[in-house]
């Protein structure tokens, strides 16, 4: 079947992405979403700005509920926004979705392959839907059991794999076309932490070969071990971004961080620590501990085990923490990264 | 059907219509692969009809008497057939909703492919699936004295008459499928719409007996309907015919039926899958 071309200005919907250099992979502006239902009204997003360059890795970090999977639904075509707009390679994903799904890959938040399919099957499938010839869907489902080391179980129902074969089957089907731009949503909930290793291994494979990648996590550590930049959510709204570095040192340098034997002891401990940190210290009175941000070191370590032995407050432990990424969440949104369950 | 494929991108080569096609066709054959796969479900489907037939020509059978000497049995059947069918929503329904719950509705959805391939391959795959169902129960019936008396033409009308209404029953079964909020719901809903719809009809008895307000329900009901073109045309006994018009052109009423399924739900299910997307 023959299509008339018809004259595009490429400088306004590029006629073949592969071909041109993309410098930004992903521009969002102002994206807003809001769930209705009869009893109530959810607002998802509430005014997202991303930026991905192409080649690189964006880590978008939130608790649960932070509206991280309905970002990546829009950014996917699944899901239109109430405002704001998107471009994927140049592409807007509100009036050009079709373009959008051929040069992207979707890695859902729960593997999203057909249990009664074996793993070979799926991955057929999944090419032939990307129009693929059966015979070149065939041949890229058996490069891809192998990369993702699925060989042995490729001809077994899916329903037999562990939790982590499924989620690399899932992210092999997402890889099927070559996609340009890869979207991974939570790629290493609810797998063991083998299965959590693997699976980074698989995604370190990705980026060392140039994949551009925007991976959402509810893992300080994860985003950290991954991305090369960083953008926290939460309550819909970008409320930091910047490396991992930049990020940790938004929020001062190192921390003391003590746990108090008996909790009546919390209040006295807080008072005495006050004057030797910066800012505020923060209780956690389920368990016992109280940190703060300190520009003192050791001498300051040193300087509230004497203050404490003193008022005789018996602790369980103590010590001088690098800063974390869950020490960035907590500074920026004053609550722990785990809470919205 | 127009689809979302209408919108389809040229870089692909493939045309929209073209596309709809052989994307459903790979959906299809995804359905029909789980079949064998999950034998369960087709057991159970076919042990539930063997259940009625069981049930009716053995135990209450007797106690239902045939005018001029019909077998109940033979006078059963069809009614068996068509209740079968009507409960093809059902497996849809439920088929359709573990594909939402599941994200793959959501993994197709991010696929270049046709859209109207999910719901195209999933009426047509229950078709064929409530087609090999028919063929064992058919079996069945011939077992119990149940046989097609007039000859292979009209028989295979009365097949296709069946498979006709299977293709409309999917359309309700995907419309429900999509706009339940879990898997459990479906099939309580399918089952609360489908019982009275194959109970207040003339499947088990004459719908004679029946009170007078249910009777002109259950004679334009569409299992009745079906039920009575299939025995018309096979030369199965149907004492109780009555002088209403559906009971006089029941083959007619049946394609009614078919097509004004289809032009409701159909649009109905396909707005629903659009509008996942809001
Ligand atoms: N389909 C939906 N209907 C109503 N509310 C929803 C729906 N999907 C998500 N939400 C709500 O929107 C918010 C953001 O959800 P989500 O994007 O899934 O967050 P995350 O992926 O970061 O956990 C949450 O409060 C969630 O309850
Ligand atoms: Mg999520």
């Amino acid at each position: 079947m023959s299509v008339a071309q018809p004259l595009v200005d490429p400088s306004v919907a590029p006629a073949c992405p592969e071909e041109i250099v993309i410098a930004t992979a992903i521009a969002a502006h102002g994206l807003v979403k809001v769930y209705r239902s009869r009893k109530s009204e959810v607002r998802a997003l509430d005014g997202i700005d991303l930026e991905v360059e192409a080649g690189t890795v964006l880590g978008l970090l939130g608790p649960n509920g932070a509206g991280k999977t309905t970002t990546v639904r829009i950014l996917a075509t699944l899901l239109r926004p109430d405002a704001g707009t998107a471009t994927v390679a140049g592409f807007d994903v509100v009036h050009q979705p079709q373009e959008v799904r051929s040069i992207i890959g979707l890695s859902g938040q729960y593997a999203a392959v057909d249990e009664n399919l074996t793993g070979r099957e799926n991955l057929w499938m999944f090419g032939r839907l990307y129009q693929m010839s059966s015979s070149a869907a065939r041949q890229r489902a058996v490069e891809l059991l192998d990369q993702f080391g699925l060989v042995e179980a490729a001809d077994r129902v899916v329903k037999t794999y562990s939790g982590g074969m499924r989620r690399r089957l899932d992210l092999a089907g997402s890889l099927i076309s070559h996609p340009l731009l890869l979207f991974l949503d939570e790629p290493t909930t609810g797998l063991d932490p083998q299965g959590r290793l693997g699976m980074w291994e698989v995604i370190r494979g990705l980026v060392r070969e140039g994949a551009t990648l925007l991976l959402t996590t509810q893992y300080l550590e994860e985003a950290d071990e991954l991305a090369d930049t960083i953008a926290v959510v939460d309550h819909g709204k970008i409320i930091a971004r910047g490396t991992a570095d930049e990020l940790k040192s938004q929020v001062g340098g190192e921390r003391i961080e003590v746990i108090v034997h008996d909790q009546v002891d919390l209040g006295r401990a807080r008072q005495l620590l006050a004057p030797t940190g910066i800012g505020d210290p923060h209780v956690d009175e389920h368990t016992r501990r109280i940190s703060i941000a300190t520009d003192r070191g050791a001498q300051g370590l040193v300087q509230v085990v004497r203050d404490l032995d003193e008022a005789s407050i018996r602790i369980n432990d103590i010590g001088l923490r690098r800063p974390t990424l869950d020490d960035v969440f907590l500074s920026l949104t004053g609550h722990e990264s785990e809470s919205g369950e | 059907m127009t689809s979302g494929a209408s919108r389809t991108k040229p870089r692909t080569g493939v045309g929209g219509l073209r596309q709809s096609a052989s994307d459903g066709l790979i959906i299809t054959w995804r359905n029909l692969k789980r079949i064998p796969r999950i034998p369960e479900l087709a057991i159970f489907a076919v042990l539930q009809s063997i259940m009625f037939v069981l049930l009716f020509a053995f135990v209450f059978g007797g106690a239902i008497p045939l005018p001029g000497g019909g077998n109940y049995r033979e006078y059963l059947m069809p009614g068996i057939f068509a209740q079968t069918i009507v409960f093809a929503a059902a497996t849809t329904a439920i088929g359709m909703s573990e594909d939402v719950h599941k994200g793959l509705i959501d993994r197709f959805r991010s696929l270049p492919m046709a859209r109207s391939a999910i719901l195209i391959g999933r009426a047509l795959s229950d078709v064929v699936y409530n087609g090999g169902i028919l063929i064992v129960l058919m079996l069945s019936g011939l077992l119990v004295g149940w046989t097609v008396r007039t000859g292979i033409p009209p028989f295979l009308e009365g097949v296709g008459l069946l498979l006709l209404f299977a293709f409309a029953m999917s359309w309700i079964g995907i419309w429900l499928g999509l706009s339940v909020p879990s898997v459990e719901v479906a099939q309580q809903a399918v089952f609360i719409v489908l019982f009275p719809i194959t109970f207040v009809s003339n499947v088990f008895v004459p719908p004679q007996t029946l009170p007078s307000w249910l009777q002109p329900i259950a004679e334009w009901n569409p299992t009745s309907t079906l039920t009575a073109s299939l025995r018309g045309l096979w030369g199965n006994p149907n004492p109780y015919a009555s002088t209403g018009f559906p009971s006089q052109h029941p083959v007619l009423v049946t394609l009614l039926w078919v097509v004004v399924i289809v032009a409701v739900f159909a649009p109905l299910g396909i707005r629903r899958y659009r509008s996942m997307s809001h």
